[in-house]
Formats: C-alpha cells, sequence, structure tokens
C-alpha cells in the first residue's frame, strides 16, 4: 500500500512537471492546420535576429565564464587554503545574489555606472557588455563558487602547493598546473551551470538594453502564436543538454579515477 | 659551521610557544632524526627549514646562505610527505619531471633525468601510469623521485611511512636510507616510532615540548639517556626506585639489597632516593656471574616473540620488561612460577 501510494505520488508530480512541458511542444508542432510540422522551429530558426542574439549570448556567456573561473577558482583556492575561517562570510556573499532580485543588482549598475559617473560603463555598447558580464558572473556566482568548492574539498590542496612550493614552483603555477586541472570537472558544471543562466537571462539585459536571447524570447512571446513555444522548447533542449553535459563530464571522470 | 644550521629558532603560534631555542647543525651528507611524541614541535623545525612556516626568531642557513627570510620554492629542497602528495592529474614521469620543468631543464635531460629517478626506485617501467594507479609503497617511492630529481640540497622527510602498512614500511625507509647513501644528501626526517629513527639515523635529536632534549647517535641515545624523556621515550625501561646509603661512594639500597654504583660517588645526600632505569635486555631471568643484584620476582606475562621472549616478571610493586632469547633446549618459564631476576649494576642508567 505504502509502496503505491509513493508510485502514485511520483507519477503526480511527474504530469506536474511533464504535462505543460508536452502541452507546449505539441502547441508548438500545431502551426500548420490539422498536422504536427517543425514550420514553428523553421521560423525561428530563419529569423535573423534569432542566431544574433543566441550569438551575443553565447559570447557573452564563454566570457561570464571564463571571468568566473578567473575570479572564484583563485579566491575559493585562497580562502581554502589561508583564510578557512572566513569561508562562512565568503559563502554567505555568494549566496546574496540568490536573494537579491536580478532587477535590484541591475539598478544598482545603472546607477553606479551611469554616464555621468565615475566609470561611465553603460555609455558605450562595449561598456555595457562588460557590465553585463559582470551581472551575468554574479548571478552564476552561487552555482560556480559551490562547484569549484566541492571540487577543492576532494583533493587536498594544503599538501599539494606545499608539494609544489617545495619543487620550485610559485602560485600562478601552482593555481594553473596543478590547481585547476584537479578541479576541471567541477569548473565545467560551474561553466555549464552559467551558460543554462546566460542563455535564458532576461532582467539585466533588457535593462541594459543589450540584444540578448533572453529579450528576443521575451518579444517573440509578445508577438507570435507558436514561435514563442518552439523558442522556449529550443532553450529548455539548451538547459538540459547542458545538464547532460554535466552528468557526462561526471561520469566520465569518475569512470577514469576508478580504472586501475 | 655546518651545512645547515639552525641557530636559536623559537616558533610561536599566538600565545602558544611550539618551538622554544632549537639548535642544531647538520653535516653534509648526514641523516638526522628528529624524534618525539605528537605535538613535541619537531614538524614545525622540519616545515621551518622548508619555508612553510617563518621562524618568530633565529635563523637557518644552508651552505652558509642565510635562508631564513627565503620562499619555500627558492631554497632548492625537496620534501617528503606523510599523504604522498603526488598530483593527480600528471603521469609518474610527469611528476617527476616537475621540479625539473620549473627549474627549465631541458627536455632531452629532463627525460634521461626521470628515467634515472624511476631506475634508483625501482619503478622504471610504471612512468606513464597515474599515481591512482600505484600502491601505497609505489606512490611513496615516486614521491621521493620527485624529491630528488632537481638535486636538492636538502632532503626533507615528514613522516613519510606512516601511512605505509609495517611490511613495506620497514623495506621503504632501507631503501630511503640507501638512496640517501648513494646520493650523499643531506636528509632531516620527522618520525615519532624510535624503531624507525634508530634504524636509519646517523644522529637523533630527540624533542619534547619545543626543546631538543637530547642529540645523538643511536647507540648514545639509547643507552646514555641524558634525560628522564629521552630514557622513556626510546625504547623500554624499567624504573627502580633506590636508596642513598653512602653518596660519596656510590652505596645505594635497591629492593633490600646494598649496592655500589662503578660509576663511584653520585651528586646526591644519604638517605636521598635516586631513579635507577634498566633496558629489559639489561635483566635476566635467574642469576649469574657478574650480576651483582638478584631479585626474587613472579612471572606475570610471557610472550614468545620468535627470537626473542618478552616476561613481564613482578618485583615488590612494580612490574618489570624483560627480554631472553630464544632457546629450544629451555622452555619459556609459566606464568605464575616464581623466578628471580638479575642484573649489572654496569648497565644502570641514573636517572636525573
Amino acid at each position: 500500500m505504502k509502496r503505491l501510494l509513493a508510485w502514485a505520488a511520483f507519477l503526480a508530480g511527474c504530469l506536474y512537471f511533464l504535462l505543460p512541458l508536452v502541452g507546449m511542444t505539441e502547441f508548438s508542432l500545431k502551426m500548420r492546420r490539422g498536422e504536427y510540422s517543425f514550420d514553428a522551429y523553421a521560423r525561428v530558426f530563419e529569423d535573423p535576429r534569432f542566431w544574433e542574439t543566441f550569438g551575443y549570448s553565447l559570447t557573452l556567456a564563454a566570457a561570464t565564464i571564463v571571468f568566473g573561473v578567473l575570479l572564484v577558482v583563485p579566491t575559493a583556492y585562497w580562502v581554502r587554503l589561508k583564510l578557512p575561517q572566513a569561508r562562512p562570510v565568503i559563502e554567505f556573499i555568494t549566496l546574496l545574489p540568490l536573494v537579491i532580485p536580478a532587477i535590484v543588482i541591475v539598478f544598482g549598475y545603472i546607477r553606479l555606472y551611469n554616464t555621468s559617473s565615475i566609470l561611465p560603463l553603460t555609455g558605450s555598447a562595449f561598456g555595457t557588455d562588460i557590465l553585463l558580464m559582470m551581472g551575468y558572473a554574479t548571478l552564476a556566482l552561487p552555482y560556480m563558487y559551490r562547484a569549484v568548492d566541492t571540487g577543492l574539498r576532494t583533493i587536498d590542496v594544503a599538501t599539494l602547493t606545499e608539494a609544489a612550493q617545495s619543487l620550485g614552483a610559485g602560485w600562478f603555477t601552482i593555481l594553473a598546473r596543478i590547481i585547476l586541472p584537479n578541479v576541471l570537472v567541477a569548473v565545467l558544471s560551474g561553466a555549464f551551470l552559467t551558460l543554462a543562466i546566460v542563455i535564458g537571462e532576461f532582467t539585466m539585459a533588457a535593462l541594459l538594453n543589450r540584444p540578448a536571447f533572453g529579450p528576443f524570447m521575451q518579444l517573440l512571446g509578445a508577438n507570435r502564436a507558436y514561435e514563442p513555444p518552439a523558442l522556449a522548447v529550443i532553450a529548455f533542449a539548451i538547459t538540459w543538454g547542458c545538464m547532460g553535459l554535466i552528468q557526462l563530464v561526471t561520469r566520465l571522470s569518475k569512470h577514469e579515477r576508478a580504472k586501475v | 659551521m655546518a651545512f645547515l644550521d639552525l641557530t636559536n629558532l623559537e616558533k610561536v603560534f599566538g600565545a602558544n610557544r611550539v618551538v622554544t631555542d632549537f639548535s642544531l647543525g647538520i653535516e653534509k651528507g648526514e641523516f638526522v632524526s628528529l624524534l618525539g611524541p605528537s605535538g613535541c614541535g619537531k614538524t614545525t623545525v622540519l616545515r621551518m627549514v622548508a619555508g612553510f612556516e617563518t621562524p618568530t626568531s633565529g635563523s637557518i642557513r644552508i651552505d652558509g646562505q642565510d635562508v631564513t627570510g627565503q620562499r619555500t620554492n627558492q631554497r632548492a629542497i625537496g620534501m617528503m610527505f606523510q599523504a604522498y602528495a603526488l598530483f593527480p592529474n600528471m603521469t609518474v614521469a610527469d611528476n617527476v619531471a616537475f621540479g625539473l620543468k620549473i627549474k627549465g631543464v631541458p627536455r632531452d635531460e629532463r627525460e634521461a633525468r626521470v628515467a634515472e629517478m624511476l631506475r634508483l626506485i625501482g619503478l622504471p617501467d610504471l612512468g606513464s601510469r597515474f599515481p591512482f594507479q600505484l600502491s601505497g609503497g609505489q606512490q611513496q617511492r615516486v614521491a621521493l623521485a620527485r624529491a630528488l630529481a632537481p638535486r636538492p640540497r636538502v632532503l626533507l622527510l615528514d613522516e613519510p611511512l606512516s601511512a605505509l602498512d609495517a611490511k613495506v614500511r620497514v623495506s621503504l625507509r632501507n631503501e630511503i636510507r640507501e638512496i640517501q647513501r648513494e646520493l650523499g644528501i643531506t636528509t632531516i626526517f620527522v618520525t615519532h616510532d624510535q624503531e624507525e629513527a634508530m634504524s636509519i639515523s646517523d644522529r637523533i635529536v630527540v624533542m619534547n615540548g619545543g626543546i631538543a632534549e637530547q642529540a645523538g647517535a643511536p647507540f648514545e641515545i639509547y643507552n646514555h639517556p641524558r634525560t628522564r624523556f629521552v630514557a622513556g621515550f626510546v625504547g623500554t625501561l624499567n624504573i627502580f626506585t633506590a636508596t642513598v646509603e653512602v653518596p660519596e661512594q656510590g652505596l645505594l639500597t635497591v629492593a633490600g639489597q646494598r649496592v655500589a654504583l662503578p660509576t663511584g660517588g653520585i651528586a646526591a645526600r644519604a638517605g636521598d632516593t635516586v631513579t635507577l632505569a634498566l633496558r629489559p635486555e639489561a635483566i635476566q631471568l635467574g642469576s649469574a656471574e657478574g650480576r651483582e643484584v638478584v631479585i626474587p620476582a613472579t612471572i606475570e606475562e610471557v610472550h614468545f616473540l620468535g627470537s626473542v621472549i618478552r616476561v613481564r616478571a613482578r618485583v615488590m610493586d612494580t612490574i618489570v620488561a624483560l627480554d631472553t632469547f630464544n632457546r629450544p633446549d629451555q622452555p619459556p618459564p609459566s606464568i605464575g612460577s616464581s623466578a628471580e631476576i638479575s642484573f649489572s649494576l654496569r648497565d644502570v642508567i641514573l636517572l636525573p
């Protein structure tokens, strides 16, 4: 009886999550009257703005990942090595983006970096792109920091550092050749999560008026019927693709380590 | 001046003084062990030599050069850790080559040196393996090769055998000693295992509470301990209390017997109690010629260890441990039986 109830609860949960997705996907295939087709998807892919915004978001995601890795890996490493007592504080700071809405952050940015400020980043497209990248890095910080910190937990950071130092290595060599390669799987997990966040992000890109994928999805949703669900399915596919890649990388790494 | 000179080293962590006025000179090619219980400061001394800790005061000189303020990566030292500390992302060969790459050694020379090191540690065919594919003993051998590859001035060993099983530990310590002798590299070995320290060291420094209690050859430390701590920490010790009768002549009363110390007078007053210590191998079952003290005892425990039989006997209120060699024609004593134990006063260590 208990098992039956558990299965019933599981099925109800699945239906709750899957039905809207199935409905949305089904609707996205109904553009041609009376039969299923990929017309809506074709329209989306034919739209040059799709490729422009998708390419823009992808570029910004890559920049965000590089910036995030450069910021988070040395920070998490240093905190583990030299400032273990500061870990709770750092963890709290990295969690802040989860509790502060993106709209608050972006208004803060606009106020701080507007054209009449000391650092007028919003005065140029490139400057705004940098600002947007920083914003994305902030949004991805909780995920990136946790992923890297978990990766660092699996290796003996202090002893490996001392071993490398005794062999003549400096900080840069230690980070680049010892620490980073050993937390690469964790960094990749963080990177894919960052990619998923950046691809779907709307608030910051819209308020900073940048041609990103999020605002494009919103624009399409406001003016078309069949294309928005098609676009949503594509966005889901990208996100799930990223999740799948995280799993794949993690499994491959475990497999490599287990192989004797 | 010695090759490695540690002068008046002190290390204070907050309110805790971990190392106090530690001075030691180590000659080139010498193998010195820092021996002591956990928290005695031995690892801190080693870490100061490595550059991982900065001394609160004092100086460290290697080959005449003051390295006290120098960073670890500039000291040209090699180090082995208890946890192996091989780089998991690199093969054995890459691990061994790491220090050479940092030094900018050309590729051909580097490869030759790696092959030489792997031959030296007896693992010439495992260069392409990753650390996780090796046993603990093999990993520690690779760690030794990696530490030695860049030709360091000093080799530092931080309890490198502690994580290994007993058999591997013995064979690896002998290998380490052989390699150290072959290369003539100045070595500091940190351990809390007295047997380990005595078996491979030229000299041992026994540490306690951040202080070097005694430094000397293993024979010297074992047979002539200068402090009660050294006597108790290195080897097993039997303690007898004696009453001083005539201090000028070294006349004492032990277990009801009046005896004279062969060393003559002692610095005490008549009526004082002094502590006499004896190693288990200095006490014999039964009486024998040349053994001045004979005491009745009751056998409490008998441990047959193969070539040696360890007996624990009760003498009045104290338990005495003694070792005798196994003899096939003489069975070990039975538990509960009465026996006599004897010792020579020449073997007595008079503890301060």
